[in-house]
C-alpha cells in the first residue's frame, strides 16, 4: 500500500485535484490545499524536503513583481470604461445602417464592430450585451432568423478572446514564459483569418438560405440626404481614396523590411488619417462634399481605431510593452469618455471596483496554482505528464491534436483561467521538448479555449446573450445559433495545426519591446539618468 | 452566537472598508504607468522607482482586497457538481472548505512569508535596481493581505453556521447587487430611452 502511494503519488495528487475543485469551494483556495495535503503527505513519506514550503514566499513575490500580470487589471479596466462611453453602441447603429440594405448586411456589421471592439478591449461580457440589446432587436424586426441573429451576435463577442489585446493571450505568454507582444503579433493573422471565417459562413447563408438574413428595406436608414439619396457615393469615393493613401503608403514608401502587422497598422492609420482631415474641413468649411453618411461613418470609426492605435500600434510599434499600451488604452479611454461627458464619479468607482475584483479572484487563482506546482513538481508530476503524453504515437501532431481535444472537453466544464493557470503549465514543457513553438502553441490553445464562451449551455457569451435578449427569442435558439461556430473554431485550430506559418512568419522581423528585454542599466556615478537597452 | 455575529460583522466592515479604498490604486497604477510610457518615449527617461511602484500598487490591489472579494463571493469555483445542491448543501460546502481549505493556505502563507518580512525590515532591504524602492512594505503586503484573509473566513464561517442554525439575520440575507453585466445593461437601456425621447 505504502509503496503504491510512493511509486505514484503525482497520478493520485492530480486525481485528487480534481476532486477538490469538484467540491464547489473557491478554485484558489482548493488547489493550494490540495497543494498543502501533499505536500504533508511527501514529506512524511520522505519523499519531499520539510522545507518544500519555505520556497513559497518567493513564489509570490514573483507573482507580485510580475509585470505581464499588471496588464490585466490594465486592460479590464480599459474595457468597463469603454463599453460605458457608448462607443459600441454609436458603431453599431451607424455601421448596422451602412451595411443593413445588403442581404445578411446586419450580421456582417456585426462581425465587423465585434473585430474592431475586440481590438480595442478584451472584454466578451460589454460586446455581447452591446450587440444584443442594439442590434438583436432590429434583427428581429426586420425578420432576421433567430438562431442566426444570436450566433452571429454571441460568436462576434467572443473575437475579444483571441484579437490582440486579449486577457487570454496575456496569461498565456506568462504561462508559456514568451513575451506578450510576440503572443500578440502571432494571433494577428489567425484572428483576421477566423473573422473572415465568421463572415463566410453568413455569405453563406445568405446564398442558401437568404430568407434567414434578409436585406432592410431602404426606408430603415434614417442617416440620409435632404434630398433622399442614401449619399453612398459619396462615402465610396472618401472610402477609394483612403484605402489609396493606405496601400501607395505601404507599397512606396514604407520600408520594404517592415513586418507585416506593423505594416498593415501603421497603414490603416494613414487611410484613417486621411479620411479624417477631408471630414474633418468638410464639416468645419461647412463645404458639403461628403454626404451625412459618410461623415458620420468616418466620426464613429476614428475613437475606436485612435485607441486600437494607441494600444497595439504602440506595441506592435515597440514604443510600449504591452502592459505599458494597456495602460494608455486606460487612460485614452478615460480621456474618450471624459469628451463624451459620459464619465461620472459611480461609473469611475463601479469600473474600478469590478477591475479589483477580477485582478484578485484571478491573481489568488495563480497563487493557489503556484503552491499546488510546488507539490505537484516536487513529487515528479511533470515527469510523469511528460511521460504520459510524449509517448503518444504521432509525434508533434499527435500530441497537438490530443492536447487539443482534451481543452476542448474540459472548457465545457472549466473556464478560461483555470485552464490557463492548471493545464497549461502541465502541457508547457511537453511541448518544447517535441519542439514545438509555444507561441503557436499558445495561439492554437487561445482559439481552442474560445470556444469555452461558446459551448452551450455554459458557455458565458451565450449566458450574456440569454440576459438581454428578448423573451421571443428561445434559449434553444440561442444554443444552435452558437452551434456553427463552435465548429468554425475547431477547423479554425485544424487550419492553425496545418499551416504553423500563420502564426510564426510574422514573428521573425519584430523587434518587440517587452519588460523581459528591457535590462536597466545601473548607470555609472557621473551619469545620473538610468539608461534603457533594448536587447 | 449574536457576540459572533457582532464579530462577523465588525469583520466584514473593515474588509469592506479596505477593500473600497484599494480600488482607488488601480487609478493610480493606469496613470503612473502611462507616465512611464511617455516620458520614456519623449525624454528619454526612466525612473526605477516609479517602475517599481507599478508592481508595488499592483500587488496592494490584489494582496489587500482578496478578503473583499471572499466577502462578495468573487472568487470563482467550479460548481458543475455543487450547484445542484440547495442553500443549505451550499452552505455546508463553504464550513467546510472554509475550515479545510482556506484556513491552511492562509495559515501556511502567513507562516512562511512573516520571517520573510521581519528580515526585510530588520536588514532595512532596498531593491536591487538603481533607485529601487524600499521593499518591507511590499513584503509587508503579503502576510496582511492573507490575515486578512483569515479573518474573513472566519466570519464567513461564523455566517454560515448561523444560516444552518437557521438564525435570521440582515447580515445574512444575500444583498443583490447589479452585477457588472446587469447595470451595463440598464446603462444601455437608459441611453436608448433618452435618445427616443428627445
Amino acid at each position: 500500500m505504502m509503496e503504491f502511494l510512493i511509486a505514484n503519488l503525482a497520478p493520485i495528487m492530480f486525481l485528487a485535484m480534481v476532486g477538490f475543485l469538484l467540491v464547489g469551494f473557491p478554485v484558489a483556495f482548493s488547489l493550494g490545499a490540495c497543494g498543502i495535503v501533499f505536500g504533508l503527505i511527501g514529506i512524511e513519506l520522505n519523499l519531499l524536503s520539510p522545507s518544500l514550503f519555505l520556497a513559497l514566499p518567493d513564489r509570490i513575490w514573483g507573482t507580485m513583481s510580475n509585470d505581464t500580470l499588471l496588464a490585466i487589471p490594465f486592460f479590464t479596466f480599459m474595457g468597463l470604461i469603454l463599453e460605458r462611453s457608448g462607443m459600441a453602441e454609436d458603431l453599431l447603429d451607424t455601421i448596422g445602417q451602412l451595411f443593413g440594405p445588403v442581404r445578411g448586411g446586419l450580421a456582417f456589421a456585426i462581425i465587423f464592430v465585434g473585430a474592431m471592439l475586440a481590438a480595442t478591449t478584451g472584454v466578451v461580457a460589454a460586446s455581447v450585451i452591446s450587440m444584443g440589446l442594439i442590434s438583436l432587436p432590429i434583427m428581429m424586426r426586420y425578420g432576421y432568423d433567430n438562431r442566426i441573429a444570436s450566433g452571429v451576435i454571441a460568436a462576434s463577442g467572443t473575437l475579444a478572446q483571441i484579437i490582440p489585446p486579449s486577457l487570454v493571450l496575456i496569461i498565456m505568454a506568462d504561462q508559456l514564459g514568451r513575451s506578450v507582444g510576440d503572443m500578440y503579433t502571432g494571433a494577428f493573422v489567425p484572428a483576421i483569418i477566423l473573422t473572415l471565417f465568421y463572415v463566410l459562413f453568413i455569405v453563406g447563408v445568405a446564398i442558401l438560405k437568404p430568407q434567414w438574413v434578409p436585406a432592410l428595406p431602404k426606408e430603415a436608414r434614417t442617416i440620409r440626404e435632404s434630398n433622399g439619396d442614401a449619399g453612398l457615393r459619396s462615402l465610396g469615393v472618401l472610402t477609394l481614396l483612403s484605402v489609396g493613401c493606405a496601400v501607395y503608403y505601404a507599397r512606396f514608401i514604407a520600408a520594404a523590411d517592415t513586418a507585416t502587422d506593423e505594416l498593415i497598422v501603421v497603414s490603416m492609420c494613414v487611410g484613417l488619417a486621411v479620411a479624417f482631415i477631408i471630414a474633418s474641413i468638410d464639416s468645419a468649411l461647412k463645404l458639403s462634399l461628403l454626404s451625412n453618411i459618410a461623415r458620420k461613418v468616418t466620426f464613429v470609426l476614428i475613437p475606436p481605431l485612435a485607441l486600437i492605435f494607441l494600444v497595439l500600434g504602440t506595441i506592435f510599434l515597440g514604443i510600449a510593452t504591452p502592459t505599458e499600451g494597456g495602460a494608455m488604452g486606460a487612460t485614452g479611454a478615460l480621456v474618450m469618455a471624459l469628451m463624451r461627458k459620459r464619465l461620472s464619479m459611480k461609473l469611475l468607482k463601479q469600473a474600478m471596483e469590478n477591475t479589483t475584483n477580477l485582478t484578485a479572484f484571478v491573481v489568488f487563482i495563480l497563487l493557489g496554482a503556484r503552491i499546488f506546482s510546488l507539490t505537484f513538481y516536487g513529487v515528479d508530476g511533470h515527469k510523469w505528464v511528460e511521460h504520459l503524453l510524449s509517448d503518444l504515437p504521432g509525434g508533434q501532431l499527435g500530441f497537438l491534436i490530443v492536447v487539443n481535444l482534451l481543452i476542448f472537453g474540459l472548457a465545457f466544464f472549466l473556464d478560461f483561467f483555470e485552464l490557463a493557470f492548471i493545464v497549461v503549465p502541465l502541457l508547457a514543457p511537453v511541448a518544447e521538448k517535441l519542439g514545438i513553438d509555444l507561441i503557436w502553441f499558445g495561439v492554437l490553445l487561445g482559439i481552442n479555449m474560445q470556444t469555452s464562451f461558446m459551448h452551450p449551455p455554459f458557455g458565458f457569451a451565450l449566458f450574456y446573450l440569454r440576459s438581454v435578449a428578448p423573451k421571443q427569442v428561445k434559449t434553444t435558439e440561442i444554443y444552435w445559433g452558437a452551434v456553427p461556430y463552435v465548429i468554425i473554431q475547431c477547423i479554425m485550430v485544424g487550419v492553425v495545426i496545418a499551416f504553423p506559418g500563420l502564426v510564426t512568419d510574422s514573428l521573425k522581423k519584430d523587434v518587440v519591446v517587452d519588460t523581459e528585454n528591457v535590462e536597466i542599466l545601473i548607470a555609472p556615478e557621473e551619469a545620473p539618468e538610468p539608461v534603457l537597452n533594448y536587447k | 452566537m449574536l457576540a459572533m455575529l457582532n464579530a462577523s460583522k465588525a469583520i466584514d466592515r473593515l474588509n469592506r472598508r479596505i477593500g473600497q479604498s484599494v480600488i482607488w490604486l488601480i487609478l493610480v497604477a493606469v496613470l503612473v504607468s502611462t507616465f512611464n510610457a511617455l516620458i520614456r518615449k519623449f525624454f528619454n527617461l526612466s525612473s526605477n522607482a516609479f517602475l517599481e511602484l507599478q508592481w508595488y500598487l499592483f500587488s496592494g490591489v490584489f494582496l489587500l482586497s482578496g478578503a473583499y472579494t471572499l466577502a462578495r463571493n468573487g472568487h470563482v469555483r467550479i460548481d458543475v457538481v455543487s450547484g445542484r445542491f440547495g442553500p443549505r448543501g451550499q452552505a455546508w460546502i463553504d464550513v467546510f472548505g472554509l475550515i479545510f481549505f482556506l484556513a491552511p493556505v492562509c495559515v501556511l502563507v502567513l507562516v512562511t512569508s512573516w520571517p520573510v518580512f521581519v528580515s526585510s525590515w530588520e536588514s532595512g532591504e532596498v531593491s536591487n535596481n538603481a533607485g529601487g524602492l524600499l521593499l518591507w512594505p511590499a513584503r509587508l503586503l503579503v502576510p496582511v493581505g492573507f490575515g486578512l484573509l483569515l479573518l474573513q473566513g472566519v466570519s464567513e464561517l461564523i455566517k454560515r453556521i448561523a444560516t444552518l442554525k437557521g438564525i435570521v439575520d440582515e447580515s445574512l440575507a444575500v444583498k443583490e447587487e447589479p452585477s457588472a453585466e446587469e447595470a451595463l445593461a440598464e446603462e444601455i437601456k437608459r441611453m436608448r430611452n433618452n435618445q427616443g425621447a428627445s
